[in-house]
This record gives structure tokens, C-alpha cells and sequence, in this order.
């Protein structure tokens, strides 16, 4: 008998000692590099900065290492946000917060990023471990839960506005979601936060996708427009349903990222202009951009909030440089001219927005769509909640 | 884009009056009341009419709701488990009915077993906030889903009839 117990403590011993390597190997500490203090700008092989750094010297990028105070939220680490947290942590962003509350599943493995062995892991915790194998020197914080709930959405509040490098509110929100519900609460969230995010996303027949700056009281929030769509230029009627809720590839999802994460980037060290709306037509690979200006009418309180903030600031003049007019040919003897000769399609259904760009739907001008008259009024007077509760019980 | 029947049962739940959220706490009790209001009044309108076909109840601050619906098909009774949260976004937002058992049985749901409504779903309700709530998700959302999808499951053997067991 106690032959046998010593026999089974050995054994538990060597599953431990086994546990505890393959442990090591998933967190990679093992093989991973140590931090760096400083980006450097030398150019040798054992520098993971050196070209990034090299924007700067060739004058792109006016102060690149301000990239290591920085911090982004990320919400959603699916085919789009897991690649943008990627981009990000090669860029070596100071920090990155990662919301989702999704596992990883062999389905996901037509997109980029995840791997196989991953199947089951939550994808924050996945998508943390792969990164900080990538970039030891980004800080990273996971939360695996969904953000539209009533339960965690105070403490997603909370996070955004907490989890900077310094303890404050973070530098950028990347809406990474797949679903209506989903980008509404972020947009609640930074309306109420008065923070800046970017919304992106792929079409559900994946042959299309956007990406929008918000910046609340000065940009069309979320919620003051409905949402808009990018046209494919498919016949609706040729474009087949049955059995499936979506489809996906990396291909327009990698482009996405990109487009996201470029734009993210020029926003937080200042280069180049960012883009307000950005759309991606994957048939005919035409990209719409356009600016929409806030509804006054919009229905988030907050939105309208900061609205008349913005209304009431000073504005700053943006002074555009060394950029004068002058023509190309000092003279036009003959009078050519270019003439656009492109056609701007039309779709007739859905209210277009901008060329190639439509709202999903349109709302009624008046709040009477759905007319029933008024027999159907309901009056709450009468009872309690507690007794409709225990009525509906006992139907 | 609604046919004749459902716009007939939909015209006879009653409509809502109260614009108002899990978050906003003084009149989220009065939404919730023109909710259970509006159940118990389609639920009865369902019994009269013999098409008696879910029962739906939530916890006390009317955030998680859960309960059952069933479906005859062949003359057979199938019963399934619903449950699904009110999201911080509703009413803008429609809540998202989940069938859990179901989940990864049919490709007409996303994850967690919520159920993939038509394209026609969300416009018509986006242009009836806050009047539609909780028994018009279900007629509009649920019943249609449920008249499609169940059939076909059965067909494919995928969902099986729980008596014999």
C-alpha cells in the first residue's frame, strides 16, 4: 500500500514538473526578448525599432517614441481587432486593452492571427500571450466579457477611463465589434466619456467594409445617423441567404485593420490627415470617404451634450503649410481643362449619403410608422410591478 | 416586408410609451411595467386565439430574461429553453433572443446560440423605438425563426422529440 502511494506521489511529481514546462513554452518566457528601455534608431539587426524609428529620420513621424506613452483600447479581438492589436504591438504601442468575450473556435481559422492550438482559450488571454511573445514592452490588459450587458458595462466605462500608462483615460477606443449592439454601446460609452474612437467593420457578405473617426460633438456619432453601408454593387436579389448568418475573409479583414490601425497611427503622432469615414467596395475596389456632421436631433443625450460643447469652443485655425495655389502651366493658351467624366451610380432604394456610400435604412420623418391606433395604448397605473411579475408567472 | 398575419398579431400587442433603458433607473421600472404589460396582453391573445406559444419571465430588475417557447410540428410538441439580457442600448437596440440548446446546431445563429433575424428585422424596429418591445422581438424575431428553421432541423434529424425519452 505505501509502496504504491510513493509510487503515485512520483508520478503526480513528474506530471507537475511536465505541466510546469509546457506551462513555460505557452507563455513563452523562455524564448522571448528582453524589454527595452529606450527605442533606439541604430540600425542593426537586433533592433525591433530601428525601422519604425527610421520615420522619424526620414522626417515622416515628427517624435515616434511618443508611441510608448500611448494607449489603446480594443474592442472586440476577432478577425479584425486581433490583427489590429497586432499592427499595434509591432508598432510598439505603449499599451493595449483588450475587451472580448468570445473562445477561440476552429471557425475563426479563415482569419488572421489565431492558431489552431488556440481552440478553447478565451481570445484576450490567447491574443495576450501571443503578443507579448511579439513585444515584451507592451503593457496589456484583457477583459473577457461583453460589454453590452448591464453587468459589465459600468466597469467598462470605468476601464476606459482608468487604464492609461499613467492611470487616465486612454489615448484612442478601436471599435473592433461585429454586431449593431455592440458599437451602440461604445458609442454611449465615449459619448458620455467624451472620447475619441474609431469604428470599423467588414459586411456581413464580406465584400465590403469601413472604417469612421468619431469624435463626439464634432463627427456624426453612432447613433445620429442609421448605420451606413458601403454598396457591393450586388443585386440583392442574386445574393443568396439561405443557411448562413455570415461571411468572412481575411483578405477584407486584413484590409480593414489596415485602413484602422493606418488612421489610428496618424491620429496618435500626428501625421498626415486622418480620414473621417473611409468605405471599402471589394468588387469594383473603390473607396468612398466623406464627413458627416453631428445630427441636432440626435437621440443620445450626451451626443447633444457635446455638440453644443463644440459649438461653444473657440476653433483652432489650422494653418495648412507652404501649400499655395499656383497653377501647373502659367499659361492655357488653347483653354484645356480636365472634365470628371466618372458617373455617379445610383441607388434608388436606400438614401445615399455619399457616392458609393448609403444608410441601411431610413427612419420615419414623424414617429408614427407603425400605425395601430390607440385601443392599444397601454396604462400602467393600475398595478405593480411585482404583481404583473407574478401574473405573467401564473398565465 | 412584414406579411399579412404577423402584421395582424403585431398590431395587437400593445405598443409602449416609455424611452428608457436598464441604466436609466428612475424610468426603467415604468418601461419595465409596459413590458410585462404588453407580454401578459399578447401571451392572453395568444391563448384565445390557440397559438399559445412561449412564456417569458425575467429577475427582479428586468435585465435577464428567460423562459420557454415550443413549436408543433407533425403533430408533435417541441419544447426550447430561451433566455437572452436586455443589452444597456435597448430600446434603441433589439434584444438578442438566444435558443442556448441549439447552439451550433443550425448556421442561422450566431454564437451562444442568438438567433440570426431577417434583414427586415432591425430597420422595422430601429423606426419604432421605443414603441416595440419585448413580445414584438419575439413576434417579429422569434416566431418567424422558429416556423423556418424548426421544421428543417427536425427534417435533418438534428433536433429529435423529447417524449420518447
Amino acid at each position: 500500500m505505501s509502496e504504491n502511494m510513493e509510487e503515485l506521489f512520483e508520478r503526480i511529481k513528474a506530471l507537475e514538473n511536465e505541466l510546469a514546462e509546457e506551462k513555460r513554452k505557452n507563455e513563452g518566457s523562455a524564448q522571448t526578448r528582453a524589454k527595452i528601455k529606450h527605442m533606439s534608431s541604430e540600425v542593426v539587426d537586433t533592433n525591433p525599432y530601428s525601422r519604425l524609428l527610421a520615420l522619424q529620420r526620414m522626417g515622416i513621424v515628427q517624435n515616434y517614441e511618443r508611441i510608448r506613452k500611448m494607449t489603446v483600447a480594443v474592442v472586440g479581438v476577432g478577425g479584425v481587432g486581433s490583427v489590429t492589436a497586432e499592427m499595434l504591438t509591432r508598432c510598439g504601442i505603449g499599451k493595449l486593452v483588450l475587451f472580448d468575450y468570445d473562445k477561440v473556435e476552429l471557425a475563426n481559422m479563415n482569419r488572421l492571427f489565431f492558431q489552431p492550438h488556440q481552440v478553447g482559450q478565451t481570445k484576450v488571454e490567447a491574443a495576450a500571450i501571443t503578443l507579448r511573445f511579439i513585444n515584451p514592452d507592451v503593457e496589456i490588459d484583457t477583459h473577457n466579457y461583453n460589454i453590452t450587458s448591464v453587468d459589465h458595462f459600468d466597469h467598462f466605462m470605468n476601464t476606459i477611463n482608468t487604464s492609461s500608462i499613467n492611470g487616465g483615460r486612454v489615448d484612442l477606443v478601436l471599435s473592433c465589434v461585429d454586431n449593431f449592439e455592440a458599437r451602440m454601446a461604445i458609442n454611449t460609452a465615449c459619448n458620455e466619456l467624451n472620447q475619441k474612437w474609431f469604428e470599423s467593420g467588414v459586411s456581413e457578405n464580406a465584400v465590403s467594409g469601413h472604417i469612421q473617426f468619431l469624435v463626439p460633438g464634432e463627427t456624426a456619432c453612432f447613433a445620429c445617423v442609421p448605420p451606413l453601408v458601403v454598396a457591393a454593387n450586388i443585386d440583392e436579389k442574386t445574393l443568396k441567404r439561405d443557411g448562413v448568418c455570415a461571411a468572412s475573409l481575411p483578405t477584407t479583414m486584413g484590409i480593414v485593420a489596415g485602413f484602422l490601425v493606418q488612421n489610428a497611427l496618424k491620429y496618435l503622432l500626428e501625421f498626415g490627415t486622418v480620414t473621417p469615414y473611409l468605405g471599402y467596395n471589394a468588387m469594383q475596389d473603390f473607396f468612398p470617404t466623406m464627413r458627416l456632421k453631428p445630427n441636432v436631433n440626435c437621440d443620445d443625450k450626451f451626443c447633444r451634450l457635446r455638440q453644443s460643447e463644440y459649438v461653444a469652443k473657440p476653433k483652432i485655425e489650422k494653418c495648412e503649410e507652404c501649400v499655395e495655389e499656383k497653377p501647373l502651366h502659367e499659361d492655357n493658351e488653347w483653354g484645356i481643362c480636365l472634365v470628371d467624366e466618372t458617373v455617379p451610380e445610383e441607388y434608388e432604394t436606400k438614401k445615399s449619403v455619399a457616392p458609393g456610400i448609403s444608410q441601411a435604412y431610413e427612419l420615419p420623418d414623424q414617429d408614427i410608422d407603425f400605425d395601430i391606433g390607440a385601443e392599444a395604448d397601454i396604462d400602467t397605473n393600475e398595478q405593480s410591478l411585482e404583481e404583473l411579475m407574478s401574473k405573467m408567472k401564473s398565465i | 416586408m412584414v406579411d399579412e398575419s404577423t402584421r395582424k398579431t403585431l398590431s395587437s400587442i400593445p405598443l409602449l410609451k416609455t424611452k428608457a433603458g436598464p441604466r436609466d433607473s428612475n424610468l426603467w421600472g415604468q418601461r419595465l411595467k409596459e413590458e410585462y404589460l404588453s407580454l401578459i396582453k399578447y401571451v392572453e391573445n395568444n391563448k384565445n386565439a390557440d397559438n399559445d406559444w412561449f412564456r417569458l419571465q425575467s429577475n427582479e430588475q428586468g435585465t435577464k430574461w428567460f423562459g420557454k417557447c415550443w413549436y408543433v410540428h407533425n403533430l408533435l410538441k417541441y419544447e426550447f429553453e430561451i433566455e437572452f439580457d436586455i443589452p444597456i442600448t435597448y430600446p434603441t437596440t433589439a434584444p438578442e433572443i438566444a435558443l442556448p440548446e441549439l447552439d451550433g446546431k443550425t448556421a442561422k445563429m450566431y454564437r451562444g446560440g442568438k438567433i440570426c433575424l431577417t434583414d427586415h428585422f432591425k430597420p422595422l424596429w430601429a423606426r419604432n423605438v421605443p414603441k416595440f418591445g419585448i413580445g414584438h422581438a419575439m413576434a417579429l424575431g422569434l416566431g418567424p425563426w422558429l416556423a423556418v428553421e424548426i421544421p428543417e432541423l427536425i427534417e435533418k434529424g438534428v433536433v429529435k422529440h423529447k417524449s420518447n425519452t
